[in-house]
């Protein structure tokens, strides 16, 4: 991948893990939607042909030597996005959900609002996806948690349709959640004093592959993450009270 | 009471030479056995000094001397499972950042060999 040239370059990140069943279609509709953009695969040791699979699609590969999970996976794109001098990074996941013609949507508000970072908020949409009840459930209460410490309403706090700017990539490259980064990332911004908005997205079912919240994981995820947020609501750092310089760097 | 303390005085005996053969064996670190012979010397002693078990016994103004030193067993390693959790999230937090920072060389090595050929 080449260091982009000129200021606003943007770089879609894809974090993939066993996705070969999706991969191929969601790097290719990235290209289509957005010629010239670079699209990085960043696979989590993989055992099955997502590398190859996401290669021939077009996309540059970033490999990790071992499992990660989604965060250190996510992170690891961030880093490379922020050390090659990129502005604005997307996230869009392996498994085909989300739309690559939202995109442009969300590159637009981040350029617009000059907020640190735009969320891909889902909305059930007729005869398409619609959440299931017990994650509406999870979105729900999340929601209620979060708006007090946000200070405003976020209607789909666990979306991975993310895209960020330069400030937050700053951030985010030093400290970013392991697991489930998705609420804490929010937590995480909200003590910089960063802002965020949301633009509602379309969102399909996975074209392959399975949630990984099944069985008793639910469970485990709402108190992982309630614990991520009160640590990081807790946590004190000098360099949290200052407001972000212009640059952010 | 008596066997409950020579009991405690084996096992004690047993941690200490296990610990000890390790660090010779470089199955452990020494920094990392630290805690684990202090906490096998500490039961040791009080197992065999029966004033001291009996002074902190007073101290903690618990009824009873076998009490006294189960509560001071489980204080010990729950310290030493404290220290270890600590040092296990560090290592952890080291160990991602290694993996991100090699994939990021594979990548940009990757890249100027392309580069070049």
């Amino acid at each position: 991948m080449k260091p982009p040239v000129g200021p606003g370059a943007l770089l879609v990140i894809v974090p993939a893990f066993n996705e070969e069943g999706a991969i191929g279609q969601v790097v290719g509709s990235v290209r289509r939607e957005l010629p010239g953009v670079p699209v990085l695969v960043i696979d989590d040791c993989s055992t099955d042909n997502t590398i190859a699979l996401a290669r021939s699609a077009g996309a540059e590969i970033l490999p990790l030597p071992h499992h990660l999970g989604l965060g250190g996976c996510v992170q690891a794109g961030y880093k490379l996005a922020y050390e090659m001098g990129f502005e604005y990074v997307i996230r869009v996941d392996g498994d085909g959900q989300h739309d690559a013609r939202d995109i442009p949507r969300i590159l637009d508000r981040l350029q617009q609002t000059g907020c640190e970072m735009v969320i891909g908020a889902r909305v059930n949409s007729a005869g398409g996806w619609r959440t299931r009840r017990i994650r509406g459930l999870g979105i729900w209460f999340f929601r209620l948690v979060l708006r007090p410490i946000l200070g405003k309403d976020v209607h789909d706090p666990t979306s991975g349709f993310v895209g960020v700017n330069r400030r937050a990539l700053a951030v985010f490259r030093g400290s970013f959640p392991l697991e489930y980064p998705e609420i804490e990332a929010l937590v995480v911004l909200q003590r910089r004093r960063f802002r965020f908005e949301e633009v509602p997205v379309k969102m399909r079912e996975r074209v392959a592959g399975k949630s990984t919240l099944n069985g008793m994981k639910p469970l485990y995820y709402i108190v992982h993450v309630l614990l991520g947020v009160l640590v990081n609501v807790l946590r004190y750092e000098r360099r949290f009270h200052k407001p972000p310089s212009p640059k952010g760097e | 009471m008596d066997r409950l303390l020579n009991v405690t005085t084996g096992v004690s005996l047993i941690l200490l030479l296990l610990v000890l053969f390790s660090v010779r064996r470089a199955h452990i670190r020494v920094e990392y056995s630290v805690t684990w012979l202090l906490a096998a010397l500490a039961m040791l002693i009080l197992s065999r000094m029966r004033p001291a078990l009996d002074a902190f016994r007073h101290l903690l103004g618990l009824p009873d001397t076998p009490l006294a030193l189960f509560l001071f067993a489980g204080t010990m390693f729950l310290v030493v499972f404290f220290r270890f959790s600590v040092i296990i999230s560090h290592l952890r937090d080291d160990n991602v950042a290694l993996a991100q920072r090699l994939a990021i060389l594979e990548h940009r090595l990757y890249g100027l060999e392309n580069h070049e050929g």
